[in-house]
């Protein structure tokens, strides 16, 4: 689909939704529709009724995390119609505290992806029938893709001859988690080098 | 004599069970031998990818896309440099998408034939999977011939390939294409009317195209119910548009449907195969943008500016702009997606992977629920699941 069409269609969303949706935009050749997390079902089932849009597959359900902002967490939803061939984004945001409606009753595939985002970003989906752990241990705790959860993670298992059984430990590292920065210093890193601490001050009046 | 009050009994299924295609654990609740209710827990082969992912540079996440679905490991691939390239804005030179739809075609005859036999033994027919492994071997000394690797390639770049096919190759693989058809008809011979391999597939797992929409099937799973949705036919990426094939489809939506629809696709891409072999202009492999892709090692012995692109490529990496995008290709499997953010920096902020088995098993439940137990296996078979690719 040309640019074009999808900025037409982005419109008709934005002015059918006039109330539920925030946003839309096109980039790269992709729609992607910001909306109320709060009004997400209703989105959703419009996207999936409308004769223009008729996005009947719930091709991907995902959360991220961007702990900079107040509501960090986005959950995206990605659309497919099979029938008008074009494809879309939906995206809301939320936080850890804030429940997002289920998209289940819409959408049956929505089950185990929403359990899939909430096991890795501790985001709720109010009415899920079945919100377990989906990817992790039985009996995991944390939320592993989180931006503050270290990628080494909290707890290693080893089999333990003496118990008879597999134990949990905590996380022993014999060096220090290696992570290296290898951006740039002067093309796009953000910290400032040492000794150019002084360099963005504006000069004094005088000086020379 | 006394009424017995019979209980529903719950079942094990795994994790290690031979019909279980890796390690699935699935919680049965049985009535007698009928199903009433299926728990699949997957994750028992998570592995963190995508965390890993985000501390990696983009070249370096590159290979633990052959690790998803280690049964077609360039498929996987394909996905995510067509993610990179979409948004740092590469082109590829031509006889590098030749090479990448040759090889993605070679992954799809590796996954169907690992999968039609299996699904085949499964259900009790031990003989296809012997021959076709023996075929499999051929198509992994290909992956050999071009990557040195059998199975995880690693042989895709952002901006192409990373090296030409050896000299000779395509002519061996021309060759396999014309021998093979026959083999494909013994295997055929030995199933498509066997009676007891269709009395355990016919009319099993059926569903039809609006289910499978709703829960997300792609692939031959959505094809067999006669909904013709082919991502190669619906959004062509690469060179696809050029080439002649068809997109198989069943008409019944059962696990007998499948199996047939995917024998018809390893036809198709033998068809595939051959056009690419014909059509291959010469050229480059890898995009000549030094920004993103590394100088040939000759130039680099030369040229000054060669080595500093080659050395910078390999410490800071390339940097993506900002953005979003997704990219969805047909995977042998169905629909392989991946979500790609990029803040601009060397590494991916996010990157989320769709991969088709997820969808797919989710549904066992709603596919089993009436059907006996000894259907579950064939179901399963006919899914098409590897658990590298659902657990991630």
């Amino acid at each position: 689909m040309t640019d074009k069409a999808l900025e037409g269609l982005g419109d008709h969303i934005a002015r059918s939704l006039e109330n539920e949706v925030i946003s839309a935009t096109v980039a790269f050749g992709e729609l992607t529709v910001v909306a109320r997390a709060e009004h997400i079902q209703k989105v959703l089932t419009f996207l999936r009724d409308d004769q223009e849009c008729m996005f009947k597959q719930l091709t991907d359900l995902c959360g991220a995390d961007y702990p900079e902002r107040v509501r960090r967490f986005d959950v995206v939803y990605h659309l497919l119609s099979v029938q008008l061939n074009q494809r879309m984004r939906v995206k809301v945001e939320t936080d850890a505290d804030t429940p997002v409606p289920t998209a289940i009753e819409v959408f049956p595939a929505a089950g185990w992806y929403e359990r899939e985002t909430w096991d890795m970003y501790g985001v709720f989906f109010a009415d899920h029938p079945d919100l377990r752990r989906m990817l992790t241990d039985y009996g995991f705790q944390g939320h592993p893709l989180r931006k503050d959860f270290p990628m080494t993670g909290f707890v290693e298992v080893r089999y333990s001859e003496e118990a008879k059984r597999v134990v949990y430990e905590p996380v022993k590292l014999t060096q220090e988690f290696r992570s290296f920065d290898f951006l740039s210093p002067w093309e796009s890193a953000q910290y400032i080098l040492p000794g150019d601490e002084k360099a963005d001050e504006p000069k004094k009046e005088g000086a020379k | 004599m006394a009424e017995v009050d019979i209980k529903n009994y719950c079942l094990n299924f795994g994790p290690q069970h031979p019909a279980a295609h890796g390690v699935l654990r699935m919680v049965m609740e049985l009535d007698g031998e009928i199903i009433e209710r299926v728990d699949p827990h997957i994750g028992l082969l998570h592995r963190g990818t995508e965390k890993l992912i985000e501390y990696k540079q983009y070249l370096q996440a590159m290979p633990y896309f052959d690790r998803l679905d280690y049964v077609a490991p360039m498929n996987q691939e394909h996905a995510f440099v067509l993610a990179i390239e979409k948004l740092a804005g590469i082109e590829v030179p031509e006889r590098g998408q030749y090479i990448r739809v040759l090889f993605s075609e070679i992954g799809r005859i590796l996954n169907h034939l690992l999968n039609l036999t299996t699904h085949a033994m499964d259900v009790g027919a031990l003989t296809p999977i012997l021959w076709g492994f023996e075929e499999r071997e051929i198509l992994m000394e290909f992956y050999e011939a071009v990557s040195g690797a059998r199975l995880h390639a690693a042989y895709f770049r952002p901006g192409g390939v990373h090296q030409d096919m050896p000299k000779g190759l395509a002519e061996r693989i021309y060759a396999w294409t014309e021998t093979f058809p026959k083999v494909l008809e013994d295997m055929e011979a030995l199933l498509i009317d066997n009676r007891i391999f269709k009395q355990r597939n016919v009319d099993i797992g059926r569903f039809t195209a609006e289910e499978a929409l709703a829960w997300g099937f792609t692939g031959p799973m959505l094809r067999s119910t006669g909904m013709a949705w082919d991502i190669r036919k619906a959004e062509p990426y690469e060179v696809y548009d050029k080439l002649d094939f068809q997109v198989a489809i069943g008409t019944s939506g059962d696990c007998y449907d499948r199996f047939m629809l995917r024998l018809a696709e390893i036809r198709e891409s033998l068809k595939i195969m051959r056009q690419c072999l014909n059509d291959m202009p010469g050229g480059p492999v890898l995009s000549m943008n030094t920004k993103f892709a590394p100088p040939r090692r000759g130039e680099m012995k030369r040229s000054m500016e060669a080595l500093i692109h080659h050395f910078k490529l390999y410490t800071e990496g390339f940097k993506v702009p900002e953005g979003e995008v997704y990219v969805g290709i047909e995977a042998p499997k169905g629909e392989f997606g991946v979500y790609l953010v990029s803040d601009g920096t060397n590494k991916p902020y996010r990157c989320k992977i769709r991969a088709p088995g997820f969808a797919h098993m989710q549904a066992m439940d709603f596919l089993c629920r009436g059907h006996m137990l000894a259907d579950a296996p064939a179901v399963l078979g006919a899914m098409d699941i590897v658990f590298g690719e659902v657990d991630r």
